[in-house]
């Protein structure tokens, strides 16, 4: 018998994975999720994902789909009918993908580094990471969200940096996303964690932060 | 004047900015040509950046950048999806599929090839020793992944040429270029029989070979900038 439904894999502190309970959940569909140990992945996933092994992984009706954007825009063509996440004009779809990209291509790299940073060498990877963000906020300009009055695929993408930044300025004790900084995009943040389905879909800040301090000890100490 | 008596509103104007032997202008201009849009092409000298350039793509200031009504869109695979979408018509060929689930199983690949095959190729093409061993075995483990996956299929896609093949097309014309200028053999004799044969279809479509540099000129071009590529790929791995 065919497989029927959606199920999601992932893990609870995964900020791509997300994305897709956001997109599903603005979608109202209902959809099994799956969190998997990283370090001793399922066969559900490895038979699923053979290729790349990570997670977020959907599969619908039994067909599996990786990488966080592509399901993202996968779940707005398959639920066509329902709340739209990608912008209806071509132009302003290319543009939002133009910034998604840029965003996981030069945002998310230049982020990582204020992980394990110190001191002087945090300042610099800080102030690089703001300008990163500061290109992206132009994005924004104006606009209550990045898919305009409402949410849309640019927020999705962009969302994590809302619940987990704050976290890892907290583990680090680095200053990033500041009203100072970044205006529109610290009160984007608010706006953004505001809306229901982002708040239902959010792992426990708490359990996140103990989390991230003790990955950071980690690091730091290898 | 009466709706009918207006003229016809004139398509927006296209031009596309290029620079020679990209094999991502190329993707866009096979798009383009599949979709029957005519253009003008803008040629950058990319030592000397036109202000064009520099106010319609401020974020990477490089090529391709299509202009459709003065309008900006950046990014190959980006440009190709909007020309996909904004230029078709009912006789025009898909580029990306129709049905969503065969559009992500296309723009997975279109990643695929772009991180796990085009990144460490151009990495192991201009560094050497440990780093060198390290992006090659990189490479060559992706492009076996991408030969099982043409599984006897004509293109990526099937019968018809379209996205994952324009994601892949440096493989089909520029690595041979790229390992002779670098003096890297990647690829051995008798390795990846299914993406030699894809390479053939490729280079060979009717489209296609319209937009293919010639080969001369694309080795030279390369050699000619080996040292700028070789420091910018130094300094890259360096701040990894």
């Amino acid at each position: 018998m065919a497989e029927k439904g959606v199920k999601v894999f992932g893990m609870w502190a995964s900020p791509m994975v997300v994305r897709v309970e956001w997109a599903l959940r603005l979608k109202g569909v209902e959809y099994e999720y799956v969190d998997e140990d990283l370090a001793n992945k399922s066969a559900d996933l490895l038979r699923y994902n053979p290729v790349t092994k990570k997670v977020p992984v959907l599969v619908h009706d039994g067909k599996p789909i990786a990488e966080s954007t592509i399901i993202v825009e996968y779940i707005d063509e398959a639920w066509k009918g329902e709340y739209p996440i990608m912008p209806a004009d071509p132009y302003d779809r290319a543009q939002a993908r133009f910034w998604a990209r840029y965003a996981d291509e030069k945002c998310n790299p230049a982020l990582f580094p204020i992980f394990t940073a110190t001191g002087e060498a945090q300042r610099k990877v800080v102030h690089e990471a703001q300008q990163c963000l500061k290109t992206l906020e132009t994005a924004l300009e104006g606009k209550k969200f990045f898919g305009g009055d409402d949410v849309g695929y640019l927020d999705i993408v962009l969302g994590w940096y809302a619940h987990w930044l704050p976290v890892i300025e907290e583990v680090t004790g680095a200053s990033v996303v500041t009203d100072e900084a970044l205006p529109l995009m610290k009160a984007w943040f608010d706006r953004f964690l505001a809306v229901d389905v982002v708040k239902a879909a959010l792992p426990d800040k708490d359990k996140l932060l103990a989390a991230n301090k003790a990955r950071r000890e980690q690091l730091l100490s290898a | 004047m009466s709706s009918s008596q207006q003229p016809a509103q004139a398509p927006a104007p296209v031009r596309l900015i290029t620079a020679f032997g990209s094999p991502f202008a190329h993707r866009v201009e096979v798009a383009l040509a599949l979709k029957g849009v005519p253009y003008e092409l803008v040629v950058e000298d990319l030592a000397s950046k036109s202000e064009l350039l520099l106010a319609h793509n401020p974020v990477h200031r490089s090529v391709p950048v299509l202009l459709h009504g003065g309008r900006a869109v950046c990014e190959s695979l980006v440009i190709v999806e909007y020309v996909d979408e904004a230029f078709h018509h009912g006789a025009a060929p898909r580029i990306l599929p129709t049905d969503p689930y065969d559009r992500a199983t296309a723009r997975f690949w279109a990643q695929f090839i772009a991180d796990k095959c085009l990144k460490p190729l151009w990495l192991s093409m201009w560094t050497d020793g440990e780093a060198q061993a390290r992006f090659a075995r990189e490479t060559k483990e992706s492009l076996a992944v991408l030969d099982a996956q043409l599984d006897g299929k004509r293109f990526f896609g099937g019968d018809a040429l379209g996205f994952v093949d324009l994601a892949a097309c440096t493989l089909a014309h520029w690595l041979d270029v790229l390992e002779e200028v670098a003096g890297k053999r990647l690829v051995g004799d008798g390795e990846y029989p299914a993406l030699r044969r894809w390479a053939k279809e490729y280079t060979s479509d009717e489209t296609v070979r319209r937009f293919l540099p010639d080969r001369d000129e694309l080795v030279a071009f390369f050699a000619a900038n080996k040292e700028r590529y070789t420091s910018m790929v130094r300094a890259a791995v360096q701040r990894q």
